[in-house]
């Protein structure tokens, strides 16, 4: 089939853990790819390290495996040289929010045009099960085996106060609604984030007793609602999906063209 | 838009991993894990075509093909049928 042609299928079966819902976002990620039509040259791929980051090793396209939480700066030269190359930055919450979390800032505060796609599952999973950023108050982790008392971001909101123009929520278990909201940060021109909250049943599943796969996906399906639904007004405690900010905003890249032939025709004024 | 019909649906075992997410979330109960944890489908003729499972499975084990839409001779033929049924003799 079509999809296959974006696979190192020499790679295949995966090193995820079975159910893990990062490959559930490789799969919605190539579907997007291919709606869009785009050919594997177009495509420059940079991850940085985590469970996540492992995305890139499986496609087809350019890609870069970088380092931990730096993989917008890379993407970012990336883009300031090649402006017309789709750039797509895959990352773990600890990857982008964490460790990353400045450089996730100030990608957004550019608006340099790139898709940001954070798979969100709240844990380290590369490293065994420490918690995140993401985690939230009274969620168990390795490294809080008696319940964590840091509060979490709000990934969707830390984004659009940060400057992105294109900011969305999804999860594994919407996987229809995950294919055309990252088409949609694809095609926008700007800095766009599309959070997808993803399962970890080795660590964040079993560390805070919600079940295999299966089951964390019912607690994606019960426990977010679209935005602005009457659901959301009823209890207040449920995670909204959607698109949270949809805006044209200068782009960095076409503001750094602009001033470099303002200094270019400034030269060649003085030269003459 | 017409209803999408299966034309194959095929399991790719060596990369199927048994988590059961197919399983769980088929709308017509299509699929299994056997013996072996891998998925299987033991009810095909039940299957909507919705290919859920193929966008689901984190492990790209599932290819769900739609047959291709009745080509455009369908909706005349179709149309000849109501036209005969409304001059019909039912009366
Ligand atoms: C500079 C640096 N610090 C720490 C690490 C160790 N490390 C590797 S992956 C990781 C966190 C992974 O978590 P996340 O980004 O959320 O991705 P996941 O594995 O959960 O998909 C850490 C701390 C590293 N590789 N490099
Ligand atoms: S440890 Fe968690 S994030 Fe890493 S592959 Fe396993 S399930 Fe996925
Ligand atoms: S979802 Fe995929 S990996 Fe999981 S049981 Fe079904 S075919 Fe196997
Ligand atoms: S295509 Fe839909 S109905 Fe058919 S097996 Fe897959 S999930 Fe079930």
């Amino acid at each position: 089939m079509s999809i296959h042609k974006y696979l190192r299928e020499r790679f295949f079966p995966h090193i995820w853990c079975a159910g893990c819902g990062h490959g559930t976002v490789l799969n919605g990620l190539i579907r997007a790819i291919e709606s869009l039509g785009l050919s594997r040259n177009e495509i420059v791929m940079v991850s940085g390290i985590g469970c996540s980051s492992r995305i890139t090793g499986y496609l087809d396209f350019h890609t870069l495996h970088t380092l931990h939480g730096r993989a917008l700066a890379f993407a970012t030269g990336i883009k300031l040289s090649k402006p017309e190359l789709n750039v797509i930055v895959p990352m773990g919450d600890g990857d982008a929010l964490a460790i990353g979390g400045n450089h996730f800032i100030h990608a957004a505060r550019r608006n340099i045009a790139m898709t940001a796609l954070v798979m969100n599952n709240r844990i380290y999973g590369m490293t065994g099960g420490q918690f995140s950023p993401l985690s939230g108050c009274g969620m168990t982790a390795t490294t809080a085996p008696y319940a964590n008392i840091d509060p979490d971001f709000d990934v969707a909101a830390l984004a659009t106060a940060a400057g992105a123009s294109f900011v969305a929520r999804t999860t594994t278990f919407h996987v229809k609604e995950m294919i055309d909201l990252i088409r949609q940060a694809i095609l926008h021109d700007g800095f766009s984030v599309v959070e997808i909250l993803s399962q970890c049943p080795t660590y964040f599943g079993r560390k805070n007793k919600m079940g295999g796969a299966v089951e964390m996906l019912n607690w994606y399906k019960e426990r977010t609602t679209p935005l602005g639904s009457k659901a959301k007004q009823n209890d207040p405690s449920l995670i909204e999906r959607g698109i949270f900010m949809q805006v044209d905003k200068p782009e960095y890249c076409s503001q750094y063209e602009k001033i470099l032939q303002k200094a270019q025709s400034a030269n060649s004024q003085t030269k003459e | 838009m017409s209803k999408p019909k299966l034309k194959a649906l095929t399991i790719n075992r060596p990369w199927c991993k048994g988590c059961g997410i197919c399983v769980a979330f088929c709308p017509a109960k299509v699929l299994e894990l056997d013996h072996e944890e891998k998925a299987v489908a033991v009810r095909i003729e039940d299957c909507i075509a919705c290919s859920l499972c193929a966008l689901r499975c984190p492990d790209l084990a599932i290819e769900v093909e739609i047959a291709p839409e009745d080509n455009e001779i369908a909706p005349p033929a179709q149309k000849r049928i109501l036209i005969q049924n409304r001059g019909g003799s039912r009366s």
